[in-house]
């Protein structure tokens, strides 16, 4: 009874407050390990009072100083908590007693933080001298004069034109000399940008010479530009398109970019303003670099260390609010092949070491599917995945045709596009690669892992099947007829299956399939090396039936939300990484010949949708 | 992998004769609750190879309830219309899942792992 007495004389506000510090110590000891006692002491844990939510560390210590001598403030970078230590006990205490509950402004949010405030025991300082620069990376500060750097900016010509200029996601970009595409992270070689360099870039290409910073004239520049919150994520600069030295120079704003060795160092480095960041050797071919998407960096307190490295020492970084940045990146195209030192992460090396395409008959065809189908796609399924949401409207029609509780199998039904769009039939699916049906698993679709050629269905017992985008993967035309027969062996009598494949058209009937891209010249030539399937050019006709597609990784999204400085390996499936897919496309007719090769069974009907060749094929 | 997948599913290793129905080791087992839908269960008792799907019942309602399942060895005619009937077998073939476990061939003796609800066919498991 006298403890309930004793509360009721809390107010609202005191029993709030109590109940969010408690929170706060809860969390820092479950998520931190963070042990706060309740004696007093000299130091505080500051939880909200951290620059991992945006408070810097002048902000803070206004606050922390009005109660007395600040000792040490420790604030760990990305963390939403500091340590402070006071000269004296007493200052320790009058701080937790008034602090508690105090706003402080913030860079990241609109509104202020609250401070909660709790003993600790001892501040653990770690005291990490400032990373290395990665191996071949030099900044030239001063590059340009304050002058110089207005009439670059006053340059670029954002607006008037929009041919070069695209205006990605995160960031404004403007192409010289030739357009870097980001589809496949490299540029067309043989379409030089009509004007070249712009003169204006002269003067200081020149300079970068005589002062020995580069050593051959770059031919491409790329403009960006940053407002604060924006970024580019993690890369490397595709091997086989540019020449080692590469250059960037930043006007407008200083920047924190993030360069990471492939184990899993991470270095952020100062990139001050007009300053020339120059990458070459192992930092250009090795490190991926990248800006982080904030609206303010961690940097040091120190006004001397305005370039290179930001240590890790966690008694003297602050926050900076970043400024709209412009940088000028020079680099110069690559004609032939990258023949550095870091093959596992070179293009040109990989694609000669371990993709040297074969040709279909120097390799048995098992070895070939295994190689360039089931492999790529295990490689792949994550972003290839997230790339396939959209169903194509003529399967979708097949499905909502059937009736009501029909059973029907997707045979290579990958990430399960199909599987839940007719709900009133009961669908299984079931595909070669284990991580795609993995993702049908999680989107609580019925799938299990098999062989196209070996289905463990129950023969002569489905109503329907489909084969959408699958029998194009087999290597011979008996496997791509085994495929087929496996399917009509699930169908119950007057059974329906519905198959679509590639087909080499993608121009039908006058009408191009969405697939081609408008303009695009194929370059889909054997390889010079030894006989080889050819490489198809994405997005042109097909040159070939039977050739090798590539499979562009990209970086996903998940590498924006990562760590300051975090030292956690992601599996190393590098963005920009090419994977060669075999297909066999078809030709006009050939896929009703395939299906008339299979006994009891007759073609229903058969068209051309959006570059497929597609049958319905019935079972008599 | 639901009771119903399961009676569609069969054993692949060559040489079988009828591969079917695969014994299944239930380890785990989740209960999901799915709307019931009449039409789509009376149209599909005889799409069913019966008693393998009370077989299976029985092995995994040990597993989940401790005792077996109490559908019917047989199916007695006019059972479309037998509501209460439709609902015990909408609920033995979509509502219980087996999370993990193996399916194993009854003529070869091969397992097929079951991992989060996903069995695993693949006869050559060493590129998986």
């Amino acid at each position: 009874m006298l403890e309930c007495n004793a509360r009721t004389k809390l107010s609202k506000e005191q029993k709030k407050q109590m109940k969010k510090e408690a929170k706060a110590k809860n969390i820092l000891l479950r998520h931190e390990g963070i042990e706060t006692v309740s004696r007093p002491t000299k130091s505080l844990v500051v939880a909200n009072g951290g620059l991992g939510n945006g408070v810097s560390r002048e902000h803070l210590l206004d606050v922390l100083k009005t109660h007395g001598l600040v000792e040490s403030l420790i604030m760990p970078p990305n963390k939403p908590y500091s340590f402070v230590t006071y000269a004296s006990p007493e200052a320790a205490v009058s701080a937790y007693s008034s602090l508690s509950g105090q706003e402080v402004p913030s860079m990241d949010e609109e509104q202020k933080v609250s401070l909660y405030l709790s003993f600790v025991d001892k501040v653990e300082v770690k005291e990490t001298p400032p990373p290395a620069l990665p191996p071949g990376l030099r900044i030239a500060e001063n590059i340009v004069s304050p002058e110089e750097e207005l009439v670059l900016l006053d340059s670029i010509q954002w607006e008037t034109d929009n041919s070069n200029q695209k205006s990605l996601k995160h960031r404004r970009v403007k192409h010289y000399g030739y357009e870097f595409r980001y589809d496949n992270n490299n540029v067309d070689k043989d379409q030089p940008l009509p004007g070249g360099l712009p003169k204006f870039c002269n003067v200081l290409l020149d300079r970068c010479v005589a002062q020995g910073l580069i050593q051959n004239m770059p031919d491409q520049l790329t403009v960006n530009q940053y407002e604060p919150g924006q970024g580019i994520p993690p890369h490397i600069d595709t091997h086989s398109a540019f020449e080692d030295e590469i250059i960037s120079l930043s006007l407008g704003s200083e920047i924190v970019m993030d360069f990471r060795h492939p184990d899993g160092t991470c270095v952020p480095v100062m990139v001050p303003q007009r300053s020339l960041l120059v990458m070459s050797g192992e930092s250009r071919y090795l490190w991926t670099h990248g800006i982080t998407p904030r609206k303010f960096d961690v940097i040091q307190v120190s006004e001397g260390q305005s370039v290179g490295t930001v240590s890790g020492n966690t008694d003297e970084l602050t926050l900076s609010k970043r400024g709209t940045r412009t940088s000028f990146t020079f680099r110069k195209i690559r004609h032939g092949s990258c023949k550095c030192a870091f093959p596992s992460v070179c293009d040109s090396q990989q694609a000669l070491e371990k993709k040297s395409p074969p040709q279909v008959k120097d390799l048995e065809p098992e070895s070939l599917e295994m190689e360039y189908v089931h492999k790529v796609y295990e490689d792949i399924a994550g972003h290839f995945s997230s790339t396939r949401h959209t169903p194509w409207p003529k399967v979708v029609d097949f499905l909502m045709g059937l009736s009501v509780g029909s059973l029907v199998a997707d045979v290579g039904c990958g990430n399960g596009k199909y599987i839940g769009i007719n709900k009133s039939l009961y669908m299984i699916g079931c595909d070669r690669s284990k991580n795609l049906v993995d993702i049908c698993g999680e989107r609580k679709f019925e799938a299990c892992v098999c062989d196209a050629l070996s289905v463990p269905f129950r023969r002569g017992s489905f109503d329907a099947c489909i084969s959408i985008a699958v029998i194009h993967h087999f290597a011979t035309e008996e496997r791509r007829l085994a495929a087929v027969q496996e399917l009509v062996h699930l169908l119950k009598s007057g059974g329906k299956a519905l198959i679509y494949v590639w087909a080499m058209e993608q121009e039908y009937k006058k009408s191009k399939s969405k697939y081609l891209k408008d303009g695009k010249l194929s370059n889909e030539t054997p390889q010079e090396s030894a006989p080889s399937l050819p490489i198809h050019t994405n997005r042109t006709a097909f040159d070939s039936q039977d050739l090798l597609v590539p499979w562009h990784l990209k970086e996903n999204n998940q590498g924006r939300n990562n760590e300051f400085c975090s030292a956690k390996r992601e599996k190393q499936l590098l963005p920009g990484s090419v994977y060669h897919r075999y297909y066999h496309v078809f030709r006009e007719g050939e896929l009703e010949a395939l299906c008339g090769r299979v006994t009891g069974v007759t073609v229903r009907h058969s068209y051309h949708d959006q570059g497929n060749w597609c049958v319905i094929v019935e079972k008599l | 992998m639901k009771l119903l997948t399961h009676n569609m599913l069969r054993s692949h290793v060559s040489g079988v004769t009828r591969g079917f129905p695969l014994i299944i080791r239930a380890d785990e087992v989740k209960l999901n609750s799915v709307d019931f839908n009449r039409e789509f269960v009376a149209r599909m008792i005889p799409k069913l190879e019966w008693e393998a799907l009370v077989q299976s019942a029985e092995s995994v309602s040990i597993t989940y309830l401790g005792h077996g399942s109490d559908l019917p060895r047989e199916l007695a005619s006019g059972y479309e219309n037998d509501e209460e009937f439709l609902k015990k077998v909408h609920h033995v073939l979509l509502e219980v899942e087996v999370m993990e476990g193996a399916l194993q061939c009854p003529e070869s003796g091969t397992e097929f792992p079951i991992n989060r609800g996903i069995p695993n066919m693949l006869i050559n498991e060493e590129e998986s």
